[in-house]
Protein backbone atom coordinates (compact mmCIF):
# COMPACT_ATOMS: atom_id res chain seq x y z
CA UNK A 1 0.00 0.00 0.00
CA UNK A 2 0.81 3.40 -0.26
CA UNK A 3 1.10 5.75 2.67
CA UNK A 4 1.80 9.49 3.08
CA UNK A 5 3.76 10.25 6.32
CA UNK A 6 3.78 13.90 7.80
CA UNK A 7 5.34 15.07 10.65
CA UNK A 8 5.92 17.98 12.59
CA UNK A 9 8.19 17.71 15.33
CA UNK A 10 8.71 20.71 17.95
CA UNK A 11 12.12 21.79 17.70
CA UNK A 12 12.48 24.61 20.41
CA UNK A 13 14.58 22.29 22.40
CA UNK A 14 17.86 20.59 21.72
CA UNK A 15 15.88 17.35 22.70
CA UNK A 16 13.35 18.14 20.20
CA UNK A 17 15.95 18.56 17.29
CA UNK A 18 16.84 15.09 18.35
CA UNK A 19 13.63 13.67 17.93
CA UNK A 20 12.89 15.43 14.57
CA UNK A 21 16.19 13.46 13.13
CA UNK A 22 15.41 10.75 14.88
CA UNK A 23 11.45 10.45 13.58
CA UNK A 24 13.44 11.68 9.97
CA UNK A 25 16.17 8.62 9.79
CA UNK A 26 12.94 6.30 10.66
CA UNK A 27 10.85 7.40 7.79
CA UNK A 28 13.98 7.29 5.01
CA UNK A 29 13.70 3.61 5.84
CA UNK A 30 10.70 3.26 5.22
CA UNK A 31 9.66 5.65 2.39
CA UNK A 32 11.08 8.24 0.07
CA UNK A 33 11.72 11.65 1.01
CA UNK A 34 9.32 14.41 -0.75
CA UNK A 35 9.50 17.20 1.02
CA UNK A 36 11.46 18.47 4.22
CA UNK A 37 8.63 16.25 6.64
CA UNK A 38 6.55 14.44 4.03
CA UNK A 39 7.20 10.59 3.39
CA UNK A 40 5.58 8.67 0.11
CA UNK A 41 5.99 4.92 1.53
CA UNK A 42 5.18 1.82 0.19
CA UNK A 43 4.96 -0.75 2.70
CA UNK A 44 2.97 -3.82 3.55
CA UNK A 45 0.88 -3.49 6.67
CA UNK A 46 3.52 -5.13 9.31
CA UNK A 47 5.80 -2.85 7.85
CA UNK A 48 3.52 -0.09 8.55
CA UNK A 49 2.80 -1.45 11.99
CA UNK A 50 6.59 -1.60 12.37
CA UNK A 51 6.76 2.47 11.84
CA UNK A 52 4.23 3.73 13.69
CA UNK A 53 5.73 1.27 16.58
CA UNK A 54 8.92 2.71 16.13
CA UNK A 55 8.06 6.51 16.09
CA UNK A 56 5.49 6.33 18.77
CA UNK A 57 8.82 5.30 20.67
CA UNK A 58 10.67 8.35 19.58
CA UNK A 59 7.62 11.00 19.42
CA UNK A 60 6.57 13.18 22.60
CA UNK A 61 3.21 13.06 22.07
CA UNK A 62 2.15 16.27 24.20
CA UNK A 63 4.12 18.51 21.75
CA UNK A 64 5.19 16.43 18.34
CA UNK A 65 2.34 15.40 15.59
CA UNK A 66 2.65 12.49 12.89
CA UNK A 67 0.28 11.77 10.28
CA UNK A 68 -0.91 8.64 8.30
CA UNK A 69 -2.09 8.84 4.98
CA UNK A 70 -3.32 5.39 3.78
CA UNK A 71 -3.76 5.87 0.44
CA UNK A 72 -4.43 2.14 -0.66
CA UNK A 73 -2.78 0.13 -3.32
CA UNK A 74 -3.20 2.56 -6.07
CA UNK A 75 -2.55 5.49 -3.54
CA UNK A 76 -0.14 6.91 -5.73
CA UNK A 77 -3.05 7.76 -8.82
CA UNK A 78 -3.92 10.37 -6.41
CA UNK A 79 -0.61 12.47 -6.69
CA UNK A 80 -0.15 15.06 -8.57
CA UNK A 81 2.85 17.29 -8.24
CA UNK A 82 3.67 20.29 -9.79
CA UNK A 83 7.36 22.40 -9.41
CA UNK A 84 11.05 21.06 -8.62
CA UNK A 85 11.82 17.86 -6.51
CA UNK A 86 9.96 14.91 -8.00
CA UNK A 87 9.93 12.12 -5.90
CA UNK A 88 11.10 9.18 -6.73
CA UNK A 89 8.84 6.12 -7.71
CA UNK A 90 9.90 3.21 -5.94
CA UNK A 91 7.39 0.74 -8.45
CA UNK A 92 8.72 2.48 -11.81
CA UNK A 93 11.70 0.89 -13.50
CA UNK A 94 14.42 2.43 -11.46
CA UNK A 95 17.86 2.63 -13.66
CA UNK A 96 20.07 5.17 -12.51
CA UNK B 1 2.38 -16.32 -4.07
CA UNK B 2 4.96 -13.36 -3.21
CA UNK B 3 4.67 -10.22 -4.12
CA UNK B 4 7.00 -8.69 -6.93
CA UNK B 5 9.09 -5.85 -5.73
CA UNK B 6 11.47 -3.83 -7.99
CA UNK B 7 14.95 -4.39 -9.79
CA UNK B 8 17.44 -1.45 -8.96
CA UNK B 9 19.60 -1.14 -12.17
CA UNK B 10 22.57 1.38 -12.04
CA UNK B 11 23.96 1.75 -15.35
CA UNK B 12 26.58 4.88 -14.91
CA UNK B 13 30.08 3.25 -14.46
CA UNK B 14 30.86 5.82 -12.12
CA UNK B 15 28.10 5.09 -9.61
CA UNK B 16 29.08 3.86 -6.22
CA UNK B 17 26.47 1.98 -4.01
CA UNK B 18 26.63 2.72 -0.09
CA UNK B 19 24.02 1.90 2.83
CA UNK B 20 22.59 4.04 5.04
CA UNK B 21 20.43 3.15 7.41
CA UNK B 22 17.75 0.51 5.64
CA UNK B 23 18.22 2.38 2.34
CA UNK B 24 19.98 1.84 -0.88
CA UNK B 25 21.80 5.20 -1.66
CA UNK B 26 23.19 5.06 -5.46
CA UNK B 27 26.06 8.47 -5.78
CA UNK B 28 28.17 9.71 -8.68
CA UNK B 29 31.40 11.65 -7.23
CA UNK B 30 29.48 12.28 -3.56
CA UNK B 31 26.49 13.15 -5.04
CA UNK B 32 23.61 11.40 -3.81
CA UNK B 33 21.70 10.16 -7.26
CA UNK B 34 19.10 8.33 -5.66
CA UNK B 35 18.16 6.24 -2.08
CA UNK B 36 15.57 3.45 -2.00
CA UNK B 37 14.28 1.75 0.98
CA UNK B 38 15.30 -1.98 0.55
CA UNK B 39 11.97 -3.21 1.12
CA UNK B 40 10.69 -2.11 -2.01
CA UNK B 41 13.44 -4.34 -3.99
CA UNK B 42 14.19 -7.49 -5.02
CA UNK B 43 17.48 -7.76 -6.50
CA UNK B 44 20.15 -5.23 -7.28
CA UNK B 45 22.20 -5.42 -10.71
CA UNK B 46 25.44 -2.94 -11.30
CA UNK B 47 26.60 -2.18 -14.26
CA UNK B 48 29.22 0.01 -13.12
CA UNK B 49 32.96 -0.57 -12.16
CA UNK B 50 32.92 1.51 -8.89
CA UNK B 51 30.95 -0.58 -6.82
CA UNK B 52 29.41 -1.11 -3.70
CA UNK B 53 30.19 -0.70 0.31
CA UNK B 54 30.38 -3.97 1.80
CA UNK B 55 28.06 -2.61 4.51
CA UNK B 56 25.40 -2.47 1.65
CA UNK B 57 25.93 -5.48 0.19
CA UNK B 58 25.29 -7.26 4.13
CA UNK B 59 22.48 -5.63 4.07
CA UNK B 60 21.16 -6.90 0.73
CA UNK B 61 21.93 -10.13 1.66
CA UNK B 62 20.41 -9.80 5.01
CA UNK B 63 17.28 -8.78 3.07
CA UNK B 64 17.49 -11.41 0.37
CA UNK B 65 17.88 -8.79 -2.16
CA UNK B 66 20.03 -10.42 -4.83
CA UNK B 67 22.89 -8.21 -5.71
CA UNK B 68 25.04 -8.75 -8.85
CA UNK B 69 27.78 -7.10 -10.77
CA UNK B 70 27.74 -7.37 -14.73
CA UNK B 71 29.98 -5.20 -17.15
CA UNK B 72 28.82 -2.41 -18.88
CA UNK B 73 28.13 -4.78 -21.97
CA UNK B 74 25.83 -7.33 -19.67
CA UNK B 75 28.72 -9.74 -18.98
CA UNK B 76 28.01 -11.28 -15.70
CA UNK B 77 30.89 -10.54 -13.39
CA UNK B 78 29.92 -11.33 -10.16
CA UNK B 79 27.08 -11.98 -7.55
CA UNK B 80 27.12 -11.76 -3.66
CA UNK B 81 25.97 -14.57 -1.84
CA UNK B 82 25.09 -14.36 2.00
CA UNK B 83 25.87 -17.06 4.71
CA UNK B 84 25.53 -20.34 3.65
CA UNK B 85 21.25 -20.90 4.79
CA UNK B 86 18.60 -22.58 3.99
CA UNK B 87 17.90 -26.42 3.53
CA UNK B 88 20.29 -28.44 4.09
CA UNK B 89 18.75 -31.71 3.04
CA UNK B 90 17.19 -30.08 -0.30
CA UNK B 91 20.43 -29.40 -1.00
CA UNK B 92 21.64 -32.59 -0.34
CA UNK B 93 19.04 -34.62 -1.96
CA UNK B 94 19.96 -32.05 -5.31
CA UNK B 95 23.82 -33.27 -5.38
CA UNK B 96 22.57 -36.98 -5.19
CA UNK B 97 20.47 -35.96 -8.01
CA UNK B 98 23.16 -34.09 -10.01
CA UNK B 99 25.19 -37.37 -9.73
CA UNK B 100 22.44 -39.95 -10.94
CA UNK B 101 23.15 -39.79 -14.60
CA UNK B 102 19.43 -41.53 -14.60
CA UNK B 103 17.77 -38.85 -12.75
CA UNK B 104 19.52 -35.95 -14.10
CA UNK B 105 18.38 -37.03 -17.46
CA UNK B 106 14.72 -36.52 -16.35
CA UNK B 107 14.88 -32.87 -14.69
CA UNK B 108 16.68 -32.23 -17.77
CA UNK B 109 14.53 -33.35 -20.26
CA UNK B 110 11.32 -31.54 -18.73
CA UNK B 111 13.39 -28.77 -18.99
CA UNK B 112 14.26 -29.19 -22.51
CA UNK B 113 10.93 -29.86 -23.30
CA UNK B 114 9.68 -26.53 -21.81
CA UNK B 115 12.19 -25.21 -23.65
CA UNK B 116 11.39 -26.51 -27.00
CA UNK B 117 7.48 -26.36 -26.23
CA UNK B 118 8.02 -22.42 -25.82
CA UNK B 119 9.77 -22.16 -28.82
CA UNK B 120 7.13 -24.20 -30.79
CA UNK B 121 4.64 -21.87 -29.66
CA UNK B 122 6.45 -18.62 -30.85
CA UNK B 123 6.79 -20.37 -34.06
CA UNK B 124 2.80 -20.78 -33.74
CA UNK B 125 2.21 -17.74 -32.55
CA UNK B 126 3.83 -16.11 -35.56
CA UNK B 127 2.49 -18.17 -38.51
CA UNK B 128 -1.10 -17.51 -36.77
CA UNK B 129 -0.77 -13.68 -36.48
CA UNK B 130 1.24 -13.50 -40.41
CA UNK B 131 -0.05 -16.76 -42.42
CA UNK B 132 0.96 -15.25 -45.62
CA UNK B 133 4.62 -14.49 -44.50
CA UNK B 134 5.19 -18.68 -43.63
CA UNK B 135 7.69 -19.74 -46.13
CA UNK B 136 8.13 -23.60 -47.06
CA UNK B 137 11.41 -23.75 -44.73
CA UNK B 138 9.66 -22.33 -42.04
CA UNK B 139 6.86 -25.03 -41.86
CA UNK B 140 9.51 -27.81 -42.44
CA UNK B 141 11.59 -26.54 -39.46
CA UNK B 142 8.40 -25.95 -37.48
CA UNK B 143 7.38 -29.96 -38.50
CA UNK B 144 11.15 -31.06 -37.42
CA UNK B 145 11.00 -29.40 -33.83
CA UNK B 146 7.17 -30.53 -33.35
CA UNK B 147 8.09 -34.29 -34.29
CA UNK B 148 11.39 -33.42 -31.64
CA UNK B 149 9.39 -32.71 -29.22
CA UNK B 150 6.97 -35.90 -29.36
CA UNK B 151 10.19 -37.80 -29.16
CA UNK B 152 11.56 -36.23 -26.08
CA UNK B 153 8.23 -36.40 -24.24
CA UNK B 154 8.65 -40.48 -25.28
CA UNK B 155 11.56 -40.27 -23.29
CA UNK B 156 13.59 -41.66 -26.30
CA UNK B 157 16.96 -40.14 -24.97
CA UNK B 158 18.96 -42.27 -22.12
CA UNK B 159 22.14 -40.04 -21.72
CA UNK B 160 22.70 -36.17 -20.92
CA UNK B 161 25.09 -36.26 -24.01
CA UNK B 162 22.33 -37.69 -26.23
CA UNK B 163 19.60 -35.13 -24.29
CA UNK B 164 22.20 -32.06 -25.24
CA UNK B 165 22.83 -33.11 -28.80
CA UNK B 166 19.24 -33.92 -29.13
CA UNK B 167 19.01 -30.24 -27.96
CA UNK B 168 21.13 -28.98 -30.36
CA UNK B 169 19.84 -29.96 -33.79
CA UNK B 170 15.83 -29.15 -32.29
CA UNK B 171 17.25 -25.73 -31.21
CA UNK B 172 19.07 -25.07 -34.62
CA UNK B 173 16.30 -25.49 -36.61
CA UNK B 174 14.10 -23.24 -34.09
CA UNK B 175 17.02 -20.43 -34.91
CA UNK B 176 17.04 -21.33 -39.06
CA UNK B 177 13.45 -19.70 -38.57
CA UNK B 178 14.06 -17.13 -36.43
CA UNK B 179 14.77 -14.54 -39.26
CA UNK B 180 11.60 -15.20 -40.27
CA UNK B 181 9.86 -13.60 -37.00
CA UNK B 182 11.76 -10.32 -37.68
CA UNK B 183 9.32 -8.08 -39.60
CA UNK B 184 12.00 -5.28 -39.62
CA UNK B 185 13.17 -4.45 -43.42
CA UNK B 186 16.59 -3.11 -42.00
CA UNK B 187 19.15 -5.22 -43.40
CA UNK B 188 21.47 -4.53 -39.96
CA UNK B 189 18.40 -6.51 -37.99
CA UNK B 190 18.73 -9.70 -40.36
CA UNK B 191 19.47 -12.67 -38.39
CA UNK B 192 21.84 -15.94 -39.59
CA UNK B 193 22.49 -17.77 -36.39
CA UNK B 194 23.32 -17.42 -33.13
CA UNK B 195 26.47 -16.32 -32.18
CA UNK B 196 28.37 -15.23 -28.58
CA UNK B 197 31.17 -14.23 -27.10
CA UNK B 198 30.69 -12.14 -28.47
CA UNK B 199 27.64 -11.40 -30.46
CA UNK B 200 28.77 -10.53 -34.08
CA UNK B 201 25.16 -9.10 -35.10
CA UNK B 202 22.54 -6.74 -33.39
CA UNK B 203 19.36 -9.16 -32.64
CA UNK B 204 22.52 -11.61 -31.07
CA UNK B 205 23.68 -8.44 -29.09
CA UNK B 206 19.88 -7.96 -27.85
CA UNK B 207 19.17 -11.83 -27.55
CA UNK B 208 22.66 -12.12 -25.16
CA UNK B 209 21.82 -9.22 -23.26
CA UNK B 210 18.12 -10.47 -22.14
CA UNK B 211 19.29 -14.01 -21.32
CA UNK B 212 22.42 -12.20 -19.23
CA UNK B 213 18.82 -10.53 -17.28
CA UNK B 214 17.43 -13.59 -17.54
CA UNK B 215 20.34 -15.85 -15.62
CA UNK B 216 20.68 -13.27 -12.89
CA UNK B 217 17.28 -13.67 -11.78
CA UNK B 218 17.19 -17.35 -12.42
CA UNK B 219 20.29 -17.62 -9.92
CA UNK B 220 18.31 -15.44 -7.26
CA UNK B 221 15.41 -17.09 -7.53
CA UNK B 222 16.81 -20.27 -6.99
CA UNK B 223 18.83 -19.55 -4.22
CA UNK B 224 15.51 -17.95 -2.56
CA UNK B 225 14.32 -21.38 -2.09
CA UNK B 226 17.07 -22.91 -1.24
CA UNK B 227 18.73 -24.54 -4.07
CA UNK B 228 22.47 -24.37 -5.36
CA UNK B 229 22.16 -22.40 -8.15
CA UNK B 230 25.73 -23.87 -9.23
CA UNK B 231 24.84 -27.83 -9.52
CA UNK B 232 23.11 -28.22 -12.34
CA UNK B 233 21.39 -31.07 -14.21
CA UNK B 234 21.87 -30.48 -17.49
CA UNK B 235 24.85 -28.20 -17.57
CA UNK B 236 28.10 -29.61 -16.51
CA UNK B 237 29.22 -28.50 -13.08
CA UNK B 238 32.24 -25.92 -13.59
CA UNK B 239 34.06 -23.59 -11.33
CA UNK B 240 32.12 -20.16 -11.38
CA UNK B 241 29.11 -21.36 -13.59
CA UNK B 242 25.49 -21.03 -12.01
CA UNK B 243 24.60 -24.37 -14.16
CA UNK B 244 21.39 -25.16 -12.14
CA UNK B 245 20.59 -21.40 -13.05
CA UNK B 246 21.21 -22.60 -16.87
CA UNK B 247 19.56 -25.66 -16.80
CA UNK B 248 16.36 -23.31 -15.30
CA UNK B 249 16.51 -20.51 -17.41
CA UNK B 250 15.89 -22.55 -20.76
CA UNK B 251 12.62 -22.87 -20.29
CA UNK B 252 12.56 -19.34 -20.36
CA UNK B 253 14.65 -18.16 -23.32
CA UNK B 254 11.78 -18.40 -26.05
CA UNK B 255 8.94 -17.01 -24.05
CA UNK B 256 11.11 -14.33 -22.31
CA UNK B 257 14.09 -13.18 -24.21
CA UNK B 258 13.81 -14.35 -27.83
CA UNK B 259 10.05 -12.96 -27.73
CA UNK B 260 10.99 -10.08 -25.82
CA UNK B 261 13.86 -9.39 -28.63
CA UNK B 262 11.46 -9.62 -31.16
CA UNK B 263 8.92 -7.26 -29.71
CA UNK B 264 11.91 -4.60 -29.20
CA UNK B 265 12.83 -4.67 -32.74
CA UNK B 266 9.56 -5.29 -34.65
CA UNK B 267 7.95 -2.27 -32.75
CA UNK B 268 11.06 -0.53 -33.19
CA UNK B 269 11.68 -0.17 -29.43
CA UNK B 270 15.45 -0.24 -30.85
CA UNK B 271 17.06 1.00 -34.01
CA UNK B 272 19.95 -0.01 -35.98
CA UNK B 273 21.82 3.33 -34.63
CA UNK B 274 21.55 2.10 -30.82
CA UNK B 275 24.26 -0.05 -31.61
CA UNK B 276 27.73 0.10 -31.75
CA UNK B 277 30.01 -2.00 -33.75
CA UNK B 278 33.46 -2.71 -32.45
CA UNK B 279 37.24 -3.71 -34.62
CA UNK B 280 36.50 -7.55 -33.83
CA UNK B 281 33.38 -7.78 -34.96
CA UNK B 282 31.36 -7.39 -31.83
CA UNK B 283 28.15 -6.01 -31.66
CA UNK B 284 27.21 -3.94 -28.72
CA UNK B 285 24.41 -1.78 -27.72
CA UNK B 286 24.86 1.93 -26.62
CA UNK B 287 24.53 3.15 -23.29
CA UNK B 288 21.22 4.75 -23.90
CA UNK B 289 19.77 1.86 -25.65
CA UNK B 290 20.77 -0.18 -23.01
CA UNK B 291 18.38 2.10 -20.60
CA UNK B 292 15.56 1.83 -23.05
CA UNK B 293 15.78 -2.53 -23.19
CA UNK B 294 16.01 -2.37 -19.14
CA UNK B 295 12.75 -0.01 -18.60
CA UNK B 296 11.25 -2.39 -21.49
CA UNK B 297 12.26 -5.41 -19.12
CA UNK B 298 11.08 -3.96 -16.11
CA UNK B 299 7.64 -3.18 -18.01
CA UNK B 300 7.51 -6.88 -18.95
CA UNK B 301 8.20 -8.45 -15.90
CA UNK B 302 4.86 -6.64 -14.41
CA UNK B 303 2.73 -8.47 -17.37
CA UNK B 304 0.47 -11.11 -15.25
CA UNK B 305 0.45 -14.40 -17.15
CA UNK B 306 -1.67 -17.81 -16.27
CA UNK B 307 0.60 -20.19 -14.66
CA UNK B 308 -0.63 -23.58 -16.03
CA UNK B 309 0.53 -25.45 -13.78
CA UNK B 310 -0.05 -23.47 -10.12
CA UNK B 311 -3.24 -22.59 -11.91
CA UNK B 312 -2.96 -18.71 -10.75
CA UNK B 313 -1.77 -15.44 -12.18
CA UNK B 314 1.15 -14.31 -11.14
CA UNK B 315 3.27 -11.23 -13.02
CA UNK B 316 6.40 -12.80 -15.47
CA UNK B 317 8.74 -11.39 -13.22
CA UNK B 318 8.01 -14.11 -10.21
CA UNK B 319 7.88 -16.89 -13.41
CA UNK B 320 11.62 -18.01 -11.85
CA UNK B 321 10.89 -17.70 -9.15
CA UNK B 322 8.02 -20.61 -9.06
CA UNK B 323 9.48 -22.60 -10.92
CA UNK B 324 12.58 -22.64 -8.49
CA UNK B 325 10.05 -23.38 -6.05
CA UNK B 326 8.55 -26.35 -8.25
CA UNK B 327 12.18 -27.67 -8.82
CA UNK B 328 12.53 -27.84 -5.16
CA UNK B 329 9.51 -29.48 -4.49
CA UNK B 330 10.24 -32.02 -6.86
CA UNK B 331 13.87 -32.63 -5.43
CA UNK B 332 12.10 -32.80 -2.28
CA UNK B 333 9.86 -35.83 -3.42
CA UNK B 334 6.61 -33.65 -3.00
CA UNK B 335 5.42 -34.08 -6.49
CA UNK B 336 6.21 -36.59 -8.85
CA UNK B 337 7.79 -34.61 -12.00
CA UNK B 338 9.21 -31.29 -12.18
CA UNK B 339 6.60 -29.16 -14.52
CA UNK B 340 8.16 -26.82 -16.93
CA UNK B 341 6.64 -23.55 -17.55
CA UNK B 342 4.58 -23.79 -21.03
CA UNK B 343 3.38 -20.71 -22.42
CA UNK B 344 -0.41 -21.51 -23.60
Amino acid sequence: MFVLVTYDVNTETPEGRRRLRQVAKICKNFGVRVQNSVFECVVDSVQLMEMKYKIGEVINTETDSVRYYNLGKQGREHVEHVGAKPGLNVDDALIF
Amino acid sequence: MRKLRNVLYVTNPQSYLSKDGESIVVSVENQELARVPIHNLEGVVCFGFMGASPGMMALCTENDVGLCFVSPYGKFMARVGGKVSGNVLLRKRQYAVSDDETASVKIASYCILGKLMNCRTVLQRFSRDYPDMVSGEFERNFKRLSEGIVQIKAGTCGSLNELRGFEGILSKYYFDSFNDLILSTEPEFSFENRSRRPPLDRVNALLSFSYTLIAADCASALESVGLDPQVGFLHRVRPGRPSLALDLMEEFRPYLGDRFVLSLVNNRVVTAGNFVVKENGAVLLTDDARKTVLQAWQKRKKEEVMHGYLEERMPIGLLPYSQAMLLARFLRGDIDGYPPFVVR
